[in-house]
């Protein structure tokens, strides 16, 4: 029966419940990486990196822009508290470009005072929402 | 007795007082309405995040964790929220007693301010502030969570304070509407909240136990916090929008009033005139 491998897929940010509903695979960027799972995975906590996660339902896919968070993976059951979640067309491209540019200025001026984390994780954000804009806008 | 002039003066500027708290009553209830809606979005996030956190301290075992023991600093980092605004009852000064009289009063004390009403009322009972983000409150955004919480973090992990709590209004619905101290740091939970089958269940960690640690409990203390900032501007909107009401009803009550004392003294005046006019007529007969 295809229900059997099916798992719950729930993705909470603190401004709404972002995804919620039966997943056939998920795959996402973690620190430790990219990671694709199906059901009866071990139990699992880990952080997630900015990056876009692919939700495979029973019929078709979905892509999200996932930035920071963890998940936990327990059964049958997944969820993932991200600090912000978005959907393709959520995502607006010239502000992503802007942010781009900008966290490249930041690092490279190389000011001491600046907390280069910081500014290669809004780097990364940036370029995760161009690349699933991208993305969308070319398979149409 | 007072003049009708004098009355109707009054009862005036009564009513003028009642436009006012009327028209403010209307604009929180709608305010209360939006916030009310944005603290129940986020309530499944820190719902998850609370759960998540519990079961994952309880289920590891580490105890020697920078984030599960005090500080050696014997001062305790209190955030406390309140409101920019007053006309709003009994809502911020509720929560400047929960730190001058609750369970903390004779502690060594150091506040992040989100809220100039409670900022100046500790201020002035000598509570030293070593932040303020008052600005926050008007629209509380994650970001602005993550930040304070970034600040106030570092100052533990610099050991300038020991424990870090957090005052904050709890939104329980429109009408009741508590106080709450809330411990952040170091975590506290309560292992029996979770079923054997729970416990039992063994968890896996990318990266390791410690590392995962380092990053989820920052995130917790943002998101109690994120949650804290809805909930007391839902809160604020609710103590406001009562305080107006019952103003409201309160200037309802005395222009009532003195309109009766209005009609009693237009009436005292006239019989006065009468009796004035009678004994005049009868003086001339």
């Amino acid at each position: 029966m295809a229900a059997d491998n099916l798992f719950d897929l729930e993705i909470i940010t603190p401004d709404r419940v972002f995804y919620t509903g039966k997943a056939k695979m998920l795959e996402l960027n973690t620190v430790e990486g990219e990671i694709g799972i199906y059901k009866n995975h071990i139990p699992l906590t880990t952080v997630l990196e900015p990056g876009i996660a692919i939700i495979t339902e029973e019929d078709g896919k979905k892509e999200a822009a996932l930035h920071a968070g963890f998940m936990e993976i327990l059964g049958d059951k997944i969820t993932i508290l991200a600090e912000v979640a978005e959907w393709p067309d959520e995502i607006d491209v010239r502000r992503a470009e802007e942010a781009k540019i900008r966290a490249e200025r930041r690092l490279q001026t190389n000011d001491a005072n600046l907390n280069m984390t910081r500014a290669e994780l809004a780097l990364h954000k940036a370029l995760v929402r161009m690349e699933l804009a991208d993305h969308v806008s070319g398979k149409k | 007795m007072a003049s009708m002039r004098d009355i109707q003066r009054r009862r005036n500027s009564i009513a003028s007082t009642q436009q006012i708290t009327k028209a403010m009553k209307l604009v929180s209830t709608v305010k209360l309405q939006k916030t009310k809606a944005k603290a129940e979005e986020s309530k499944p996030y820190f719902d998850h995040m609370y759960a998540t956190v519990t079961s994952m301290l309880a289920r590891s075992g580490i105890v020697d964790h920078k984030y599960l023991r005090a500080g050696a600093s014997d001062k305790k980092g209190v955030i406390v929220i309140s409101s920019n605004r007053g006309l709003a009852g009994g809502y911020n000064s509720n929560i400047v007693k929960l730190i001058t009289k609750g369970d903390l009063a004779d502690k060594e004390l150091r506040l992040y301010t989100i809220g100039g009403k409670g900022k100046e009322a500790l201020e002035r009972k000598g509570y030293p502030v070593a932040a303020d983000y008052s600005d926050v409150i008007n629209a509380p955004l994650y970001s602005d969570a993550a930040q304070i919480s970034r600040r106030v973090l570092e100052d533990f992990e610099k050991g300038e304070i020991g424990e870090i709590y957090l005052a904050y209004t709890s939104f329980k619905n429109t009408v009741v509407h508590v106080p709450k101290l809330l411990k952040l740091l170091p975590v506290e939970f309560e292992a029996s909240d979770l079923s054997e089958k729970e416990k039992n269940t063994p968890m896996n960690y990318k990266p390791g136990e410690e590392e995962a640690l380092d990053i989820i409990i920052p995130k917790y203390i943002t998101s109690l916090l994120y949650g804290a900032l809805t909930e007391a501007v839902a809160s604020e909107n609710g103590a406001r929008m009562q305080a107006m009401d019952s103003a409201t009803s309160n200037a309802e009550d005395m222009i009532e009033s003195l309109g009766l004392q209005y009609n009693r003294a237009r009436q005292g005046s006239i019989t006065q005139e009468l009796t004035e006019i009678i004994a005049g007529a009868e003086a001339v007969e």
